[in-house]
């Protein structure tokens, strides 16, 4: 490692700099994959790593990798991610104690062991010889080149892999296809349900979000007239985000008094 | 520079990828982690690709980026599919295997 | 060629054996029918082959007919064939006209059976299994029948298995039996593996070759056969208790045909015995002791059918013992067995007879005057045992007396001790059948009130009848020029006239026969003539008697030697089952189970549980690949 400072202090290559800056960043964002609560923040790290590898592609003369790597993971499969996220994974958060016994330090040590074994075998490797580069193979172009391999020797596994894409598509649809059992219920009768159910507050519907004239955002409760909060005003989802403002602030009786004070 | 940086680097993504599919409960986290670990290797491929001057490694990790998103796809449609039965995107809360 | 004929001999009654038995209920109506046709017809098939070869020129005589070939492995091979010589076709007219006869005889005594059908489709399978045991061309072949034989005798002594004895009984016959079998098959291995071949020409050709070890030692395991087929000693304590089968059963299998089938087997193998004289010599000895052993029991026995049975015994002991003399004695056991088979299966029927008009009661001393009531049975019961006892010109006489006559001029020691024996026995015969005659149809009547005696139904006492004729007129005919030794020449070699030197002149010895006879029945006459007959067995009696009441102690003999030390043997191996053999079974069991259930803590259903392991694999790899290139 001195050797590579030292390289770099002397030579200042502007590769080198640019590995120096985004790998620590890259590293620092994985390592925060894992102990931010929220999976959308997860997502945003991961999609930050993501960016930063397509930097380090194309600084590598895989200029095509570089923007397939942003166009279809931080483009398409990141997309992918937030939608489920959003379907799914709205009370995602998840506290960070570990519930199975020891699993956690198992993973740590088992890790440290496995990357620290990896990255001393990689220093203990030798390949006898210097870097060949790029240059060569990219003389036509590094689309082009790609083409030439992936069209002639590696055109069976192009196929094959067209049908995986294919067989994983429909997949997904029998997968999340979902049959309706019941039938639908139109507005109609739920509205009808909604009158012939025990109460008459029921067929009122449930109160608008809101402190009126004083608050109105979505995340505060509404007031009921007696001045208690109604916590079934505001969205379900913010409730289990625990986006939820305290109404009570903002009660008349508080800001009555605030006025005489005023 | 030498290009085996990326090579540390890719191990030390790859590793903590590996942490985050064991520590984290949330099924969608594992995942992400998961494309952590893809990617990884993918930067190791790119970057023997161009320790060897072929563009060979580069084919192979095209390859595991379709791969990848083939898995995604059934993967996430998968976690749809428990969270309906379920109501819960805890990897914990599927341990039918236990009984 | 007359010779593909003979296969009909064994096919008509098997074939009629396997339709009584697979038609089932609806053969209950003519089943009977068909069985005594099936003999009949092999009995018809039977003569005509007799005559066929009366009239060819005595070397040419024997046929014999290849049915297909049955195993060819490398160089061995044997076919299925048969072959009907001069001795083959006695056995074939014996079997299956004393076989026709019962047959007769049964359709009447088990009318009232249930099972009758079952009974003749028996009784069809042995007569097959017996022919093919005596027209086999090889000691393979006649295994089959062997083995047949002892099937059907199974089956018909546990006939009536509904009584737990019987089927007991049956059981006991058939284990006995499987010692003797044991005994052939380890035969025809040595012979096998000796000679080659199994074959009796094969062996016939080999004997002279092979070594006297080898033959002496397939002499033994032939001896040990016949001695388990024929109830001679030391394996002879099945027959008393085979006559828990119904009494054709007994008259068929237990004295005329089966029974005398390890004569046959001795006989047959006369080429491996005569080149085998310590065999032979045992071959003497189990029939001498055989021939005392049964004719003492039989001075005992209450129940006819056992007293009968304990007298076949001691019949076929001597026609053993002829065996044994080699070639001076072999046409004169065939001739006292054909002779035997006539008279004992005809005093079998008649004590059929008389147990079917006594209630099925078979203890003699609950009989007594039946001579008025069952008149016939009577006369053909007597000229029975004036044949048995060997009261010229009956045909005992001749037979018996030609044994006695052979075995005094054995030579030596040995001839003087052997004739001593067969005219001692001749005595016991003579005592025991006497008493048995006495008790029977003379003297005070001692059945109970609600027993009605009657003379049996024609379809009974014809056989009788005809069996009767055969007992006074067959020794007579047999004799008559030596025609039977003659006859036998070709088979059981030369007979050497005028070789031996004569110990006594014939005449001497018939005397002395007669004179032991007249002493056995005189014997007999006083004890049970003069004294009145008590209807249960005294209590009071010798030491002796009750010994030999109880057969000589052959099954306390048996269950000390055999049983005790087998039944311990078995404990002890069962015990190192359980501990031992199970033991490790279930440890293997209990390891599984426990490592198992150990294992089992470590699956918690957690997919990270395994992801984690899955990663501390992967470490150690890593770690091995570290190590290894370091």
């Amino acid at each position: 490692m001195i050797n590579y400072a030292l390289e770099l202090g002397q030579t200042a290559q502007p590769e080198a700099v640019l590995f120096y800056i985004l790998a620590p960043l890259a590293v620092v964002a994985a390592i925060g994959m894992l102990t931010v609560k929220k999976a959308v923040h997860s997502a945003i790290l991961l999609a930050w790593i993501m960016v930063t590898l397509a930097i380090f592609y194309i600084a590598q003369d895989a200029a095509f990798l570089g923007i397939v790597q942003i166009v279809v993971y931080t483009g398409a499969v990141m997309m992918l991610f937030l939608f489920i996220l959003m379907l799914v994974g709205v009370d995602s958060s998840e506290s960070l104690t570990e519930t199975i016994k020891g699993l956690r330090w198992i993973a740590i040590t088992a890790s440290v062991g496995f990357g620290g074994l990896l990255i001393s075998l990689l220093g203990r490797a030798t390949l006898g010889r210097s870097t060949a580069g790029l240059s060569d193979a990219n003389a036509e172009g590094n689309v082009e080149g790609l083409a030439q391999l992936i069209f002639s020797d590696y055109v069976w596994p192009f196929e094959v892999i067209s049908a995986l894409l294919i067989t994983a598509a429909v997949g997904a649809m029998v997968l999340a296809h979902h049959e309706r059992t019941v039938k639908r219920v139109s507005q109609r009768e739920q509205s009808q349900a909604r009158f012939r159910s025990g109460s008459l507050a029921a067929a009122a519907g449930l109160p608008g979000p809101g402190v009126f004239a004083l608050h109105n955002a979505v995340d505060v409760p509404a007031l009921l007239p007696d001045g208690t909060p109604a916590p079934t005003s505001i969205s379900a989802t913010l409730k289990a985000r625990g986006d939820m403002l305290d109404s009570a602030q903002y009660q008349l009786d508080n800001n009555d008094n605030a006025a005489e004070d005023k | 520079m030498d290009s085996a940086n990326y090579l540390y680097l890719s191990a030390l993504l790859f590793t903590i990828g590996a942490v985050g599919v064991v520590i984290r409960r949330n099924a969608i986290v594992v995942f992400m982690c998961i494309e952590l670990m893809l990617n990884a290797a993918n930067l190791s491929f790119v970057t023997f690709s161009r320790i060897n001057g072929n563009l060979e490694g580069q084919v192979v990790a095209f390859f595991t980026m379709v791969v990848a998103a083939c898995e995604v796809v059934v993967g996430l449609a998968i976690i749809v599919t428990i969270y309906r039965s379920r109501r819960s995107a805890s990897v914990d809360d599927a341990n039918l295997l236990k009984r | 060629m007359t010779s593909n004929l003979i296969v009909y001999l064994i096919a008509i009654p098997l074939f009629s054996s396997a339709a009584l038995l697979l038609a089932g209920r609806k053969a209950n109506k003519w089943g009977h029918l068909l069985g005594t046709l099936a003999s009949a017809s092999s009995f018809g098939v039977g003569a005509y082959l007799f005559t066929q070869m009366l009239a060819q020129p005595a070397e040419e005589r024997a046929m014999t007919q290849k049915l297909f070939t049955w195993i060819s492995v490398g160089s061995f091979n044997v076919d299925a064939s048969l072959l009907l010589d001069q001795l083959s076709i006695c056995f074939v007219l014996l079997i299956t006209g004393v076989g026709t006869l019962i047959h007769i005889y049964s359709i009447s005594y088990m009318s009232h059976d249930l099972d009758r059908r079952r009974f003749f489709a028996y009784l069809n399978l042995f007569i097959a299994s017996m022919l093919l045991l005596v027209l086999g061309d090889s000691y393979l072949n006649l295994y089959v029948g062997w083995e047949g034989v002892g099937l059907a005798s199974y089956l018909l002594i546990g006939f009536w298995n509904q009584k737990p004895t019987y089927a007991t009984a049956a059981k006991k016959a058939f284990v006995m039996n499987r010692v003797g079998d044991l005994g052939l098959s380890l035969a025809i291995m040595i012979a096998f593996a000796s000679m080659g071949t199994v074959s009796f020409a094969g062996i016939e050709e080999a004997a002279p070759k092979a070594s006297t070890t080898t033959l002496t030692a397939i002499g033994i395991m032939l001896l040990i056969a016949a001695a388990g087929k024929s109830a001679q000693f030391p394996l002879q304590a099945w027959l008393g208790d085979a006559m828990a089968g119904p009494t054709p059963v007994s008259a068929l299998i237990h004295a005329a045909t089966m029974v005398t089938a390890g004569v046959y087997l001795i006989t047959r193998s006369n080429f491996i015995f005569d080149a085998a004289p310590t065999a032979q010599l045992l071959v003497v000895i189990v029939g001498a002791i055989t021939l005392l052993f049964g004719a003492v029991i039989g001075t005992a026995k209450d129940d006819i059918k056992k007293a009968l049975a304990a007298s076949t015994m001691s019949q076929i002991g001597y026609m053993t013992l002829a065996a044994g003399l080699g070639p001076a004695g072999y046409a004169f056991a065939i001739m006292h067995l054909l002779t035997h088979g006539f008279f004992k299966a005809g005093m079998f029927l008649g004590a059929g007879s008389v147990m079917h008009g006594m209630n099925d009661e078979v203890n003699m001393r609950k009989y007594g005057a039946l001579r008025k009531f069952m008149p016939i049975t009577f006369i053909t019961f007597g000229l029975g045992y004036l044949a048995i006892i060997g009261v010229p010109p009956f045909a005992g006489f001749y037979s018996k007396d030609m044994i006695i006559e052979t075995a005094l001029n054995a030579g030596g020691i040995k001839g003087i001790l052997l004739g001593s024996i067969t005219l001692f026995g001749a005595g016991l015969t003579a005592f025991y059948m006497t008493r048995v005659m006495i008790l029977t149809f003379t003297g005070t009547k001692r059945w109970d009130d609600d027993v009605h005696p009657h003379e049996s139904p024609i379809l009974m006492w014809l056989p009788m009848a005809i069996l009767a004729i055969g007992s006074v007129v067959s020794g007579y005919l047999f004799t008559r020029g030596d025609a039977l030794v003659h006859w036998l020449e070709p088979v059981v070699a030369a007979h050497e006239h005028g070789e031996h030197t004569y110990l006594l002149p014939p005449i001497v010895v018939s005397g002395l026969a007669l004179t032991m006879v007249l002493i056995g029945v005189s014997i007999a006459v006083m004890m049970y003539v003069r004294r009145p007959v008590e209807n249960v067995a005294p209590e009071s009696v010798s030491a002796l008697t009750k010994i030999v009441r109880q057969d000589l102690l052959q099954d306390a003999a048996n269950e000390a030697i055999f049983m005790r030390p087998g039944q311990a043997l078995t404990k002890t191996l069962i015990a190192v089952d359980e501990k031992v053999i199970d033991g490790a079974v279930h440890g293997v069991g209990t390891m599984a189970i426990g490592s198992g259930s150990g294992l089992r803590k470590s699956q918690t259903g957690y997919v990270r549980t395994y992801s984690a392991l899955i990663l501390v694999g992967a470490a150690a790899i890593v770690l091995g690949i570290w190590v290894i290139t370091q």
